[in-house]
């Protein structure tokens, strides 16, 4: 049977109460008659023969592309870089995509005689994989036999001997990507297109590139001027990374891209309810729905957080398309339009959301305040394409129990600009203009960037960036569920419930708003007309 | 005449520490030594001496260490039993040639007031403060007004005060104002002490009393590059921002604030902050306590300077950072004559301008009159969590309504830096109208606790 797709269910008296995600748990909430639930389709089958997919893809490479066999000679320089620990989410059952593609590149390098690989994590300014992490996305078999020799490095944008700049595009925009990969005779590059927004010319230009050419997209901006981030064709996010793209090919740097679809299936077996329409829900469903809620109602925040970060995903492989770098990702992108796109029909005056305990930059880590409000308004809010779900002037209501932690190994900027930086404002501009600048180039954030396993100075900036778009767009913030001063610092208003966020929501919106819940996991992306 | 009276009784300073102990900051004042008792008015000690009936009376951090029984027993030979407490004081002068003049008292008792000539080398200089005399000469010992068995104190219906103490308050000044001239004296004090060149980074940590008046004092007088104050308590917070801080951080947050603010490096194991290798220039210690004192250290650079402002006991604090890091600690005591660009000043006469210009007045959060003193000194122990600074006792007859003042507390902050006041050698007229505190206007006979 093949899979439904995704759809617009319209409540009445006899829906169950909605599933929402709140962080390290879950609520059943009932929405009010004649809302609308957005459901995203089920998930794509996988590809029988991944391996196979795989090798085919690089023999038979897309746009003015040789296959990669061709491509490799005696002698030749060799980068494979890969996309780093914020994909894919959660992360995925081994063997790992990325395991499985760079398995398939290095045995095609090894046959055609290279010696000189080395692999590089992707990270822009994320923080640094741990060995663990790097083993989990690589394999043992990888990791053993490049880390030890110091052939698996990871992108160190703050190295000034590491990156080299390659010149400016016609906008003015700095383009600085990593030495080693722009210095090698090819740059391979394997990603995982988890959403929209993922791969094409954003994954070198952003992924190895140096802060003084990310500044340059990853801005306030760029991000209002984004309709959505998830829409290529409507991103100024992207249309900027395509002309640093284009100036990176022009510069000389062979390219050979390879992308990678997963499909929706998010959760393991014991969480299937979490994927499934609730008015499906066998017996099973509901006890195990009961039984894991009782049991995380008593357990302490820290262990919640333990176990859900040990969830690895059933994620499969859908798709693998290799060769030229927009060749690749147009196709890429038609299989994630294929697997997520869900038609609705007209805004809503208020759109609720469940917020989950993972999103990007808080793998093996803390979701703080900051990514809380990133996740939802940056993401979650910016998953649609045409126009948002919600209206402008309209209300968000999101749940979460937003608390006032923070990872301080990973995350030492973010608890600064918490402190210091919302205290004072919200306002992405001002912050942007004000305090950008000294977070960048602070040196002791530089310092746990480069050496230890922190997110960059700047990251929490961006964070907040990313909600730019939705900050604009909507009348009000509601957090249910969440820590009220931690919702207050954010700008945002605590409500104890959803009723309550609903009837503080009518003092935006009027009496008796139309509401859309955007149901997940997994993610979706709206087609709003 | 009443009085509040601390008398000598160990077992009960032992039990009121013990107290305090338990329930927090003056949480001793139900089994302290402390009385409302009786008696006559106090005999004069001498020629140029006066008796004062106080009008405002303050509540001051020292006070409440003696009631709570934690004073440092460093005070023993400087103090004379049984004395009143209270030395933050404006009161009416009721005989001599200033009979019927407002006057605030500097409780400093020096040589002039002991009546030791010649006087010492520091009170020759004007430095009151630093006087070496202060158990010597006719008076008991004591080295404040409050602390002495013969002059009585603040918190009482009247005390004697010398002619040298009294600094007649000009007309345009509130009661309100005028109560807060003391501990601004004690803030100018420390922040001159504390030498901040133009540019350098500053902490004030505490936002009580001293520690607000030591931020006006900074920003009228010094040229901080930045100016980083610890405020626990939302009212805190709201007074520090208001009176001109750049920044207001909580007390968990001043490690990460000021090595943001000083780009500092930090020695961190596991953590994003942990020792810093840097820090601010000077770090003006408000509190006086083991922890405040460790935050000073651990967050003033090397070569930096601490200057202790809040009066401290005995503390537990490890000084290896001191020694390594090759920093000053200062302690900063009273007040007397400052060095300032227009020449000497007495420093309270900086007090007085200060006060004014910065519309101190708004510190006064709420009165008692005498007899609930034991309310009273409970509201000032937790005068930040009951969103309060300063609470004083009412005492005397209703000073005129212009003393008093009218209209809304200034919301502004105080002016850095205003044009130095001429040398005026009485008290000058404050530079801006005098701005009421809106308990004073709507007193309540039967409560007068208010919080403004």
């Amino acid at each position: 049977m093949s899979p439904r797709p995704g759809f617009v269910l319209e409540v009445d008296r006899s829906t169950p109460p909605t599933l929402f995600w709140h962080g390290e748990g879950w609520r059943l909430e009932r929405l009010p008659v004649g809302s609308r639930v957005v459901y995203p389709p089920e998930p794509f089958p996988a590809l029988a023969e991944p391996d196979a997919a795989i090798r085919h893809a690089l023999e038979h490479p897309v746009g003015d592309s040789s296959p990669l066999s061709s491509l490799l000679r005696p002698g030749a320089k060799v980068t494979i870089a890969f996309d780093d620990v914020s994909l894919p989410l959660p992360p995925m059952r081994g063997p790992d995509v990325r395991q499985r593609v760079v398995e398939a590149v290095l045995d095609t390098a090894a046959a055609a005689g290279v010696d000189d690989v080395v692999l590089v994590a992707a990270l822009a300014l994320h923080r640094r994989m741990t060995d663990d992490e790097l083993r989990h996305a690589l394999g043992s078999r990888v990791f053993d036999a490049f880390a030890p020799h110091g052939l698996l490095l990871q992108h160190d944008a703050e190295d000034p001997d590491g990156v080299v700049h390659l010149g400016c595009t016609d906008q003015g925009e700095d383009v600085e990507i990593n030495r080693r990969a722009a210095e090698s005779d090819l740059l391979v590059y394997v990603n995982i297109n988890l959403v929209a927004m993922d791969g094409g010319h954003k994954s070198v230009a952003t992924g190895l590139a140096s802060y003084k050419s990310i500044r340059h997209h990853h801005n306030v901006r760029t991000m209002q001027q984004s309709r959505s981030f998830m829409d290529r064709h409507h991103s100024e996010l992207h249309s900027s990374n395509w002309r640093m793209g284009r100036l990176i090919a022009k510069a000389g740097v062979k390219i050979f891209q390879i992308e990678t679809t997963l499909n929706l299936d998010t959760f393991p077996s014991q969480f299937s309810f979490l994927q499934k329409r609730e008015w499906e829900w066998s017996l099973r469903d509901r006890a195990t729905f009961h039984a894991t809620s009782t049991a995380l109602e008593h357990t302490p925040a820290a262990m919640k957080r333990q176990i859900f970060q040990s969830i690895r995903s059933p994620h499969a492989l859908t798709s693998v398309h290799a060769g030229e770098v927009e060749a690749v990702h147009d196709l890429t992108l038609a299989d994630v339009h294929r697997q997520q796109l869900v038609h609705v029909e007209g805004q809503a005056d208020v759109l609720t959301m469940g917020l989950p305990y993972i999103c990007p930059y808080n793998v093996n880590s803390i979701m703080n305040p900051i990514l809380v409000a990133c996740l939802g308004l940056g993401y979650f809010f910016n998953l649609y394409r045409g126009k948002p779900l919600v209206r402008e002037g309209g209300v968000c209501i999101m749940s979460h129990p937003t608390p006032w932690a923070f990872n301080p190994v990973h995350h030492p900027s973010y608890i600064d600009f918490f402190e210091q930086v919302l205290a004072e404002t919200v306002d992405p501009l001002e912050i942007e203009a004000k305090y950008e600048e000294s977070f960048a180039t602070d040196p002791w954030y530089v310092h746990l960037y480069r050496t230890s396993n922190a997110y960059h100075g700047v990251h929490p900036f961006y964070m907040w960036y990313w909600c730019a778009h939705a900050l604009q767009h909507l009348g009000q913030v509601i957090v249910v569920g969440g820590d009220r001063a931690a919702v207050r610092r954010l700008g945002f208003k605590p409500a104890s419930s959803l009723a309550d966020a609903l009837e503080m929501a009518e003092d935006v919106v009027g009496r008796d708003p139309s509401i859309t819940h955007l149901h997940n996991p997994p993610l979706f992306l709206a087609d709003v007309t | 005449m009443r009085e509040v009276l601390v008398e000598r009784s160990l077992p009960r300073f032992a039990a009121a520490r013990a107290a305090a102990a338990l329930a927090g900051a003056a949480g001793g004042v139900a089994v302290a030594p402390l009385r409302l008792a009786e008696r006559e008015q106090r005999p004069l000690p001498g020629p140029d001496w006066h008796h004062v009936t106080p009008l405002l009376s303050g509540i001051c951090g020292s006070d409440l260490s003696t009631v709570d029984g934690a004073s440092s027993r460093y005070f023993e030979p400087i103090v004379s039993f049984p004395f009143v407490l209270g030395h933050e004081i404006v009161g009416m002068v009721d005989d001599g040639p200033l009979a019927g003049s407002r006057v605030v008292v500097e409780p400093v008792l020096g040589c002039l007031a002991r009546g030791i000539v010649p006087p010492c080398p520091a009170c020759a200089a004007g430095r009151k403060g630093a006087c070496e005399r202060i158990g010597f000469g006719h008076l008991a010992p004591g080295l404040q007004t409050g602390y002495c068995a013969d002059t009585g104190g603040g918190w009482s219906d009247g005390l004697v005060a010398h002619a040298s103490q009294l600094h007649r308050v000009p007309d345009e000044l509130a009661d309100d104002a005028a109560v807060m001239v003391e501990p601004t004296a004690c803030a100018v004090h420390a922040a001159l002490l504390g030498a901040v060149q133009p540019g350098e980074r500053a902490v004030v940590l505490g936002s009580g009393t001293l520690g607000l008046t030591t931020l006006a004092a900074l920003r009228h007088h010094a040229h901080p590059g930045a100016l980083l104050v610890v405020a626990k308590h939302p009212v805190q917070r709201e007074m520090a921002a208001a009176l001109g801080a750049d920044q207001v951080v909580r007390p968990d947050e001043l490690e990460r604030a000021v090595r943001r603010l000083t780009t500092s490096l930090a020695l961190a194991r596991g953590r994003s902050t942990s020792r810093l290798t840097g820090g601010a220039d000077v770090v003006f210690d408000c509190v006086g306590s083991s922890s405040s004192l460790a935050s000073s250290l651990a967050v003033v650079r090397p070569g930096g300077r601490v200057v202790l402002v809040g009066m401290p006991g005995t503390l537990h604090v490890d000084l290896a950072p001191l020694w390594q890091r090759e920093i000053a600690l200062l302690g900063a005591y009273a007040y007397g004559a400052e060095q300032t660009p227009d020449g000497v000043r007495s420093t309270f006469d900086l007090a007085f301008e200060l006060v004014a210009a910065a519309g101190l007045e708004r510190l006064v959060s709420a009165r008692y009159p005498l007899e609930r003193y034991q309310e009273a000194v409970r509201h000032a122990g937790n005068a930040g969590r009951r969103g309060a600074v300063k609470v004083v006792f009412e005492i005397g007859r209703a000073t005129s309504p212009a003393w008093r003042g009218r209209g809304p507390a200034p919301a502004s902050p105080a002016p850095a830096n205003p044009a130095p006041a001429s040398p005026v050698p009485a008290n000058p007229a404050p530079t801006s109208p005098v701005p009421a505190n809106p308990v004073a206007a709507n007193p309540t006979p039967e409560s007068l606790e208010t919080n403004a």
